[in-house]
């Protein structure tokens, strides 16, 4: 699919990579979804005073098909993670998430029936942000963080590459 | 307001409590749908609106729980609290029919406590999801739950 077809194929995968990487790590569309209170500091990272769109990240899509990070901000419920899992299961690869807040990192100061003890155990975190709530820089700073992460990856490394080139074997 | 309730049902009114100007009648649990009935309906009284209806655990004392209706009257500006004790695996009269209202609170109550309310139109679960096990406001319920130890799986 799309340009990680050819990518087995040419000798010049590490520009290629570098091209993609370049273009992907300044373009985190992130899925406008907030859970708890830590989300009013996601929203506030939005706006003018921090201004999350110096890192290209401006772009809040209201559907999981355009999206390319998922912000779990706040308490996640045993009652809504069926509905976070499947909006993450919508988005298409490539695919971040963040952990921002106590809350997600770790279920936080409700160690009860109801809340899943850390968003880990259903979604794969790449960036855990502490702090109840964190503040609006934090997210900017994990948001950079993502961004070197993005930087050092592969078109090979990623599995639905691997699997549309058949390498998995 | 108590005189008329005593004159219409003179075995049912157990236990009056005055504490500050805030009046609580406690009754027996097989009357509370007649007396809702007559409270709401009476034309001195009127306590049309049902402001709460919630549940109390009392863990060791038997009868375990306590329904507490918190009605207040319009016409009089009055609200009276009427408490009625229940025990585990006992079922009240659901008050469904008189105010609406009762419906939701009615199930949060059968959620949280698993007070059972008999007559009630739809008694499902209104805040934890369908095929939850136990009843967490109970004082026997353990925070945690009974599996927090083991990792969580959503049945998306």
């Amino acid at each position: 699919m799309g340009i990680e077809t050819y990518a087995g194929k040419t000798p010049l995968m590490p520009y290629l990579d570098k091209i993609v990487n370049w273009g992907r790590k300044y373009s985190i569309w992130p899925v406008t979804f907030g859970l708890a209170c830590c989300a009013l500091e996601m929203m506030a990272a939005a706006a003018s005073r921090w201004d999350i769109s110096r890192f290209g990240s401006e772009v809040f899509r209201p559907s999981p098909r355009q999206s390319d990070l998922m912000i779990v901000a706040g308490t996640l419920t045993k009652k809504m993670a069926p509905m976070v899992k499947r909006i993450y299961d919508q988005m298409p690869e490539p695919k971040w998430v963040i952990a921002f807040g106590a809350c997600a990192c770790s279920g936080g100061i409700f160690k009860t029936y109801n809340v899943v003890q850390g968003v880990d155990q259903i979604l794969p975190v790449d960036i855990y942000v502490p702090g109840c709530p964190p503040r609006p820089d934090a997210l900017l700073a994990a948001l950079v963080e993502l961004q070197k992460k993005i930087d050092k990856e592969s078109l090979l490394d990623r599995k639905d590459v691997r699997s549309s080139l058949d390498l998995e074997k | 307001m108590i005189v008329r309730l005593q004159e219409k049902f003179p075995a049912s009114v157990l236990e009056v409590a005055t504490f500050r100007e805030e009046v609580t009648v406690t009754v027996p649990k097989e009357d509370i749908f007649e007396i809702c009935k007559f409270l709401c309906s009476d034309p001195d009284l009127r306590f049309e609106f049902l402001t709460d209806l919630c549940g109390v655990d009392f863990f060791p004392r038997t009868p375990r729980f306590e329904v507490v209706y918190l009605l207040y009257s319009m016409k009089n500006n009055q609200r009276l609290r009427l408490k009625t004790r229940v025990g585990e695996n006992e079922s009240v009269s659901s008050v469904e029919s008189i105010w609406k209202a009762a419906n939701w609170l009615e199930r949060e109550a059968y959620d949280l406590f698993g007070i059972s309310f008999a007559n009630h139109p739809d008694l499902r679960r209104i805040l934890l999801w369908d095929g939850y096990e136990g009843h967490p406001l109970r004082k026997d319920f353990p925070v945690e739950g009974p599996d927090f130890d083991k990792p969580f799986n959503p049945e998306a």
